[in-house]
């Protein structure tokens, strides 16, 4: 009886909270001003990607492509007042539709509040992948099979949501040694990853897992790993009106998107998303958002980076792994092909 | 009783259904018919009108091309048994020189030339190819329905209306209804793509008593897998029980796909039919089927290479790989199908007594060894390195943020075996773990720790409240071992005991680790136990119990001028 209790008052405040999560999204959608709106031109069965973005011009051009040739057919951005001629490349690809926003990002929840309203605007009913500027998707058989394929199957699993762990890339020796030049694939720099250690939770009231550790918590987090940032991601969902994002993508609302994973000792399919963070660019933006204090619990991350910056941080490490495929992330156990074979 | 014919004596007909992809389907049609086939063609009611006209049309210039009368098609039900009978009689009026008839979907793909099918039919020209096994023995079903699919009433979608299926199911099994089997049946479950022979599949469609084999099998659940399957033995002569398409299935009941990539494995199969196909998939769409032989081959298939991929990528969704913890596979306790995924060795106490065992067994056996790993103040790697395998870190805050993860992440990243030192001082989340995992060799010299305690020169009240914290903790542990749900390899001695022939316990740890038990011979350098007997009987008389150290005599006979 009181099991039941429990199950019900959590059905409950789950509800409740998802709720409010899109009465916020659709409260703030006035805060969006569009600069180039072709969404009539999403077909039925397109894929779409969302993004939010603030001063990121310089990796634009790879990123669009490198989703153009996934199989992304329409963009959806919201750019969050760049500075630097990103907005203006961006108004002018056919197959990208971009809204201005000056509204601060931390009280957006971090940018979650306007995506949410746009994947319910325009992402019910499409396969639907969120992702950052500089986070690149990665999946068993990617190099064979388009991203539709994985979509279709996904649809025939009865699956409704595709993990994504994040993957930080980080290049050997420092930041400053190899600047990034626009158009060029981020990962012929940031070419290294940290194959085995992370931890993993479950989150019981979302259902969700909780991966940290990584690159960032052996560099900046060693002495407080609570803090370090989650790596667990779900940023492909076959949307519908009443899904939300609840914590950046890491989690999501109705519970039941969130698992992504098997309990009983089976492998589900499951992919990366490679964090193309560690480059050139990575110094002077920890140094503004610090400034900004637009991140997460007051930035600390930011606050982390900085600090451990100053010291010339050296991410490599002799046990650090080069990457070459996804046969080889499938092998570490980093992704799974599950019964996608 | 081969019976082999001339090939030009075979006359193949195909029934083929067809209910999305109809583009595709076309062009399948037109494949068989250039190959020499007749094809039926039944396509779903539901499907919409424009796109059935399209395909009539694009057609229209193949005579050997026919359409059947349309029947809504739902998964599952009678209503696939009744296109196909509709289509094979189609077929059979329309041509009367068929000798042989294949059920094929649109999606299916010929992986070979059809003449290589009318070849291999003519090799075999009497046999019956239709997958047909007795419902005792199949266990492939899904929702562990195999002998209740004849018995049992299924008006419910099993899609559609889950709970309402899965309800009515349970309701029937607790009234133990039964339906009525028809005389002279004998149930038969298999794959629902066949090839008959015009002898059989006239018999079965012209069956005396098939109006009442239709009720029957009306009622019965997903019956296209069982209808011609259970008749098929009725009628046939010769029953050659497997498919000639490739079909399969995972766990879920979900037909595999296959797409681009595939087609090597597709090519070397030998097999004639393949579904699924990606419908965009268009390599395997261009290069399949190859160009037709001179010589058409008979040869028979060999899909045991795919086979066997399609079976590690089953056995990949339900088993997973043992020891793996990562973001789609987080087994709940117990159902983790191996703890960790390679042997490795805990040697507890040894540390304690020999200050330099680590470099020593080290040199002595193929492994890893390492310090104290989950040593309070962070993680002792061997030759103590920031890093360990795997990008591990050696911060302590990291490694019990989830130590299930540490452990089993360390052992799966390394090739060689994984040894290291533990200690009541060690934290002690994963004896549990350790302990039922049947990978964890287990070497205890118990009361060890005091070795250090002797020669630590703290004050005595110190020495004995930590004497006893770590009395607990080793208790504890000892517990855990010799728990009766203990599944790791254990080996136990008191100090007492290892301190009468440590080579001996030394050589028979070499042994069980792969070394040379000679090499236990050269010792290392051990502390200096004298005085323990003395330094445990003041632990008694401040009212501590020493429980784990063996006997030790009192008085140390060569040293007996000590003590206060």
């Amino acid at each position: 009886m009181l099991r039941l209790f429990r199950f019900y008052r959590r059905q409950f405040r789950l509800r409740a909270r998802r709720q409010w999560l899109l009465a916020r999204a659709i409260r703030r959608r006035r805060a969006l001003a569009a600069v180039a709106d072709r969404t009539a031109a999403i077909r039925p069965d397109d894929i779409l990607l969302f993004m939010v973005m603030r001063n990121e011009a310089v990796r634009l051009p790879y990123f669009l492509d490198y989703y153009r040739n996934m199989g992304i057919r329409h963009f959806l951005v919201v750019d969050n007042g760049s500075e630097d001629g990103g907005r203006d490349y961006l108004r002018t690809q056919p197959d990208v539709s971009l809204w201005l926003t000056r509204a601060s990002y931390k009280e957006s929840r971090f940018g979650m509040d306007w995506l949410n309203w746009l994947l319910r605007k325009h992402g019910s009913g499409h396969w639907c992948l969120t992702v950052d500027p500089d986070e690149f998707l990665i999946y068993p058989h990617c190099d064979t099979r388009p991203l539709l394929a994985l979509t279709d199957w996904l649809d025939a699993s009865a699956a409704r949501s595709f993990s994504a762990m994040l993957l930080d890339m980080y290049p050997k020796g420092s930041l400053h040694e190899q600047p990034y030049r626009s158009g060029q694939n981020p990962f012929e720099i940031a070419r290294w990853f940290d194959p085995a250690n992370y931890s993993i939770r479950k989150n019981g009231a979302y259902g969700n897992l909780w991966i940290q550790g990584g690159v960032r918590g052996r560099v900046f987090f060693h002495d407080d790993p609570e803090n370090g940032p989650a790596l667990n991601k779900i940023p492909l969902v076959r949307w519908e009106r009443w899904y939300a994002y609840a914590s950046s993508t890491h989690m999501l609302l109705p519970r039941s998107l969130n698992l992504v994973y098997d309990e009983d000792g089976g492998e589900k399919a499951s992919g990366c998303l490679l964090h193309a963070k560690f480059l050139s660019t990575f110094v002077e933006k920890s140094a503004e958002e610090l400034t900004r204090r637009q991140h997460y619990a007051d930035s600390h991350e930011y606050k982390a980076y900085h600090d451990a910056l100053q010291g010339g941080p050296e991410f490599w490490c002799e046990h650090s792994c080069e990457l070459h495929d996804w046969h080889q992330l499938e092998e570490l156990g980093l992704i799974s092909t599950g019964n996608w074979a | 009783m081969n019976a082999a014919v001339p090939i030009e004596d075979i006359r193949l007909g195909v029934v083929m259904l067809c209910h999305n992809e109809l583009a595709i389907a076309a062009r399948m049609a037109r494949i068989w018919v250039e190959g020499g086939a007749a094809v039926a063609v039944h396509v779903d009611a539901k499907t919409r009108g424009p796109d059935v006209t399209e395909m009539r049309d694009g057609l229209a210039d193949l005579p050997q091309v026919v359409f059947s009368r349309r029947h809504v098609c739902e998964w599952g039900t009678f209503s696939l048994v009744r296109a196909t009978q509709d289509a094979a009689e189609l077929l059979l009026e329309k041509f009367p020189d068929v000798t042989h008839v294949i059920l094929v979907s649109g999606a299916c793909l010929t992986l070979r030339p059809v003449s290589d099918l009318c070849a291999y039919l003519a090799r075999y020209s009497q046999r019956d190819f239709i997958e047909s096994v007795t419902v005792e023995d199949v266990g492939w079903t899904v929702g562990g329905l195999n002998e209740e699919r004849f018995t049992l009433r299924f008006p419910f979608s099993f899609r559609r209306q889950r709970k309402l299926f899965d309800r009515y199911v349970a309701l029937q099994r607790r009234v133990k209804f039964k339906r009525r089997i028809p005389a002279g049946l004998v149930p038969h479950l298999g794959s629902q793509w066949w090839c008959l022979t015009r002898r059989t599949l006239d018999a079965i469609l012209n069956d005396p008593r098939r109006a009442e084999f239709d009720r029957y099998f009306r009622r019965v659940w997903i019956p296209d897998e069982s209808y011609f399957q259970t008749l098929a033995r009725r009628h046939s002569l010769q029953i050659e029980s497997r498919s000639l398409t490739l079909s399969k299935f995972d766990d879920q009941g979900k037909p595999y796909i296959f797409y681009d990539d595939h087609l090597l494995l597709l090519r070397e199969s030998g097999c004639f039919l393949a579904r699924k196909i990606w419908p965009r998939a268009g390599r395997l769409y261009d290069r399949l089927p190859p160009p037709a032989h001179d010589a058409p081959s008979a040869a028979e298939p060999t899909p045991e290479r795919l086979d066997r991929i399609i079976a590690q990528a089953v056995a990949r969704r339900r088993l997973g790989r043992p020891g793996l913890y990562m973001q789609s596979r987080f087994p709940l306790k117990d159902r983790e199908n191996g703890k960790t995924s390679a042997p490795y060795a805990v040697m507890l106490g040894f540390a304690d007594i020999f200050p330099d065992f680590e470099p020593w067994l080290a040199e002595r056996i193929d492994a890893d060894v390492h310090g104290h790993l989950f040593a309070r103040h962070g993680v002792e790697f061997a030759g103590r390195a920031l890093t360990g395998p795997g990008a591990l870190s050696n911060s302590a805050a990291l490694r019990d943020l989830d130590p299930r993860s540490f452990l089993a992440n360390l052992i799966r990243i390394s090739w060689r075996m994984q040894v290291w030192q533990h200690s009541p001082r060690d934290a002690q989340q994963l004896n549990w773990f350790m302990a039922t995992d049947r990978n964890a060799r287990i070497y205890v010299v118990t009361g060890a720790w005091a070795v250090p305690l002797l020669h630590s020169g703290m004050p005595f009240d110190d020495i004995r409240r930590v004497a006893a914290d770590l009395q607990r903790i080793e208790l504890a542990q000892i517990n855990i071992l010799r728990s009766v749900w203990l599944k790791a390899r254990t080996q136990i001695w008191d100090l007492g005991d290892f301190c009468a022939r440590p080579s001996g316990v030394l050589g028979a740890v070499l042994r069980d680790l792969g070394g040379d038990p000679d090499a236990a011979a050269d010792m290392p350098q051990m502390r200096d136990l004298a005085g323990m007997g003395r330094f445990l009987q003041r632990l008694r008389n401040a009212g501590l119990r020493p429980q784990l150290m063996g006997e030790f005599p009192v008085v140390d006979p060569t040293r007996s001028h000590e003590g206060s």
